[in-house]
């Protein structure tokens, strides 16, 4: 078997688990609220329509954007329940992903069941009224067995809708058959990307027939095909969830969480190797959105992981000054542990920088080496960026200190991104200096005279409930200072490049290699 | 004059603008078969449903054995009330003899009571035994109404009300059905209210005739009566359409015999 399908497949029982857990409780959780909401809605044209506007407003929402909005939501909701209750809400990872999800499977269940519970015939009700049914009677005995199948063609889209929604949980911290997708794309691992698919696609397609089976047990009143697809549907939520009560049952893990490009799944990978080495048991939540990330530690969602100082320094402590690489991270160190209890353990040893890079032939034609001889040039250049830069500090600081004014401006993930400059469709990206693709695609990264980009150490933090575990901190420490830009670089490259890949977890063994082994 | 087991006074019903019911009264005793004669819009429907709660009067009383309708609980009154309409209204997901058994289960009845009493109600109503196992959809139109009857005499009710019952039926059919009902009126000591637009319907089963128009009464007399001659000029008019389709058929009987 191909390797990459050998780990695919390994990781296939956790995603799976989480995956179904999560699409089967948004499922049951919308079906509860939709359902009532149905038979009030059918009964009354008070509460039909808006119900059906708000229903279809939400589904208007992308997905990826409602799973998003969740966090500020419950952040803010969280605040409240501290000030009033004294716990907070977690807003980071099952809890969103089930919410949005849960508004997700309304509408269809909504709209069938309104369909349905409007479309009795009324010479039925008026039989069930005249063999003297109360509401309740004549609503469980009469109206919903027979709109039974049209509420369950809902459910059927809605579960199929749900499954497929569910992929973009990742980001937000929960695991999920997304993780492969998320994971896959950035390393360009495009077995992971087609693999995740067909798994959440097998899943959806699963879940529907089974469903289906329900429905036209339920239209042709065959007992057998309800119980079959319930049956089906229970005996594969329970094959799919025995994992998670299998590993939810083992001894103290650490979460350690990972941003969503190569580097960070090597630097997780490494981490969790030496955890295990050390004899923990570990969870990665891979693929954190960059915002989210930091937010997942100060909540203990994550217990530790890579993030850089400037990230840190311009989105945590909102600073766009640049006092210099060894004092923005003293500051840093100091800030957040003052401000969140988070332990900044020190730096890894490289800087993963933002930074300003083009093709060396088109640099050396042009004369430019610096920021300064790019901005004369600008105007006839095309500016390529990963998908948050323009939104950062960072670029708003680079660009009013040089006046950069580019042609055009395009955005990409960022392996696309590359492949954009090699190809000519950019002529400047923003480049990240750790990345293995500025040697090996033959790059230039341009120098900054005027330090408008701050300093991006690669920094191990630690979550405040974590802060004094000793054994987390015994097996971080030896790693701190000890991986130079030049390792970063090869093993970022051996992930990127497209021949010969290497996975995330190969090339954190390649790098464990070259530093002192563990304690 | 014994007590009325049903009474209507000065009921009225509107819908909007238009007065369905505008003001009848009625007393209705126990053991008769009255038929609610008129055409469509007439308000005899309205004034019928008046009686069993399914329409709310605006003004006026409705009593049934004393008791003030609607009452608080109106499908406790209906479980007592037999009800038939055109339409049937069969439960569709419901085998035939479940349809049967509705009342008696609403009521209380125990499984061990309910078996016996549906398989009663089938040979009353002439369908066969096994007929019971069948969903409504594999019933013909005539068998559906039967079932319709069987499902509203199971708890054994005193009275019926009957909303063209039989009139989505081919003649023959009909015909058979209305001898049939009128023979388990009879058997079984009921009071029927049934509601037609079938003057022939009305003579030959029912031992009163109320003929409404436009939401009121105009004539209230036995079948004998109003063939004899009415003082209102519509009356004698809807009674003059049998008696000349009888001597017609006389006619055609005495040309071929």
């Amino acid at each position: 078997m191909d390797p990459r399908v050998a780990s695919a497949w390994a990781l296939l029982p956790g995603y799976l688990g989480q995956h179904v857990l999560l699409s089967a409780c948004a499922l049951l959780l919308g079906l509860a609220i939709s359902l009532p909401l149905a038979v009030a809605a059918s009964r009354s044209a008070v509460v039909r329509w808006p119900a059906l506007l708000v229903a279809s407003l939400v589904q208007t929402i992308p997905s990826l954007a409602l799973l998003a909005l969740f966090y500020p939501l419950l952040l803010a909701l969280s605040s409240v329940t501290k000030g009033a209750f004294g716990f907070g809400l977690p807003s980071l990872g099952f809890l969103p992903s089930l919410l949005a999800l849960t508004l997700y499977s309304m509408l269809p269940i909504l709209r069938n069941g309104v369909t349905g519970l409007t479309g009795v015939d009324p010479a039925i009700v008026e039989a069930a009224r005249g063999v003297g049914m109360t509401d309740s009677q004549r609503l469980f005995q009469v109206e919903l067995p027979l709109a039974a199948p049209v509420i369950m063609a809902g459910v059927r889209t809605a579960a199929v809708w749900t499954i497929g929604a569910a992929t973009l949980a990742t980001p937000v911290g929960q695991t999920s058959l997304g993780n492969y997708i998320f994971s896959g794309l950035q390393t360009e691992n495009w077995v992971y990307v087609l693999f995740g698919c067909a798994a959440s696609a097998g899943l959806a397609m699963a879940a529907d027939q089974l469903l289906g089976l329900i429905e036209s047990g339920l239209a042709q009143r065959t007992r057998w095909r309800i119980v079959t697809g319930a049956v089906g549907l229970a005996l594969g939520a329970a094959v799919a969830l025995a994992p998670l009560v299998a590993t939810s049952a083992a001894p103290a893990r650490y979460v350690v969480g990972a941003k969503d490009f190569s580097e960070q799944y090597i630097l997780a990978e490494l981490i969790a190797g030496r955890l295990q080495h050390a004899g923990a048991s570990v969870e990665r939540k891979e693929d954190l959105g960059s915002t989210f990330a930091y937010s997942a530690l100060k909540d203990g969602v994550v217990d530790t992981y890579v993030d850089y100082s400037g990230t840190l320094w311009a989105n945590v402590l909102k600073r766009t000054d640049n006092p210099g690489r060894q004092a923005v991270l003293d500051q840093l160190t100091a800030e957040l542990k003052r401000r969140d209890g988070v332990v900044v353990l020190g730096s890894l040893g490289f800087e993963n920088a933002y930074a300003l890079a083009m093709r060396r032939s088109q640099a050396e034609a042009l004369h430019i080496r610096t920021l300064d001889d790019l901005a004369s040039h600008a105007g006839q250049l095309t500016f390529g960026a990963d998908l948050e830069f323009l939104s950062r500090p960072e670029w708003a600081s680079v660009r009013d200190a040089y006046g950069l004014k580019f042609r055009k401006t395009a955005e990409y993930q960022p392996t696309f991104m590359y492949r954009a400059l090699t190809s000519g469709q950019a002529d400047v990206i923003s480049a990240f200096s750790s990345d293995g693709r500025i040697a090996a695609d033959d790059l230039v990264v341009l120098d900054d005279p005027r330090h408008a980009l701050p300093p991006y150490d690669a920094v191990v933090l630690i979550s405040p409930k974590r802060a004094n575990d000793q054994r987390l901190l015994g097996v971080l420490k030896p790693l701190i200072g000890k991986i130079d830009v030049a390792a970063m670089r090869a093993a970022n490259l051996s992930v990127d490049r497209d021949m010969d890949k290497a996975s995330p977890a190969q090339a954190a063994t390649a790098l464990a290699a070259k530093l002192p082994p563990p304690p | 004059m014994a007590e009325p087991i049903i009474e209507l006074r000065d009921v009225v019903k509107r819908y909007g603008a238009l007065e369905a019911v505008a003001g009848i009264s009625l007393a209705i005793e126990a053991g008769t078969f009255t038929a609610l004669l008129g055409g469509s819009g007439s308000g005899k429907t309205t004034a019928l449903k008046t009686i069993n709660g399914l329409v709310v009067p605006d003004a006026g009383e409705v009593r049934v054995a004393g008791e003030r309708v609607p009452t608080a609980s109106g499908p406790a009154l209906r479980r007592r009330i037999g009800y038939v309409f055109q339409e049937v209204g069969l439960f569709p997901h419901m085998t035939v003899a479940e349809n049967i058994a509705v009342g008696p289960r609403l009521a209380g009845w125990t499984k061990a009571d309910i078996a016996p009493r549906v398989a009663e109600l089938l040979r009353l109503v002439a369908l066969p035994d096994d007929i019971g196992a069948r969903l409504p959809a594999a019933l013909s139109g005539g068998q559906r109404q039967r079932v319709g009857v069987a499902r509203a005499l199971a708890a054994r009710p005193a009275i019926m009300l009957m909303d063209e019952p039989f009139g989505a039926l081919d003649p023959v059919t009909r015909d058979q059905l209305g001898r049939d009902y009128r023979a388990l009126h009879e058997q079984l000591g009921l009071t029927t209210l049934m509601v037609t637009h079938d003057v022939w319907e009305a003579l030959l089963l029912a031992d009163r005739i109320v003929v409404m128009d436009q939401g009121k009464v105009l004539a209230d007399a036995s079948p004998a009566a109003l063939l004899a001659g009415h003082d209102n000029a519509r009356v004698r008019a809807l009674m003059e359409t049998p008696k000349r389709q009888v001597e017609r058929v006389r006619e055609l009987a005495g040309d071929v015999g």
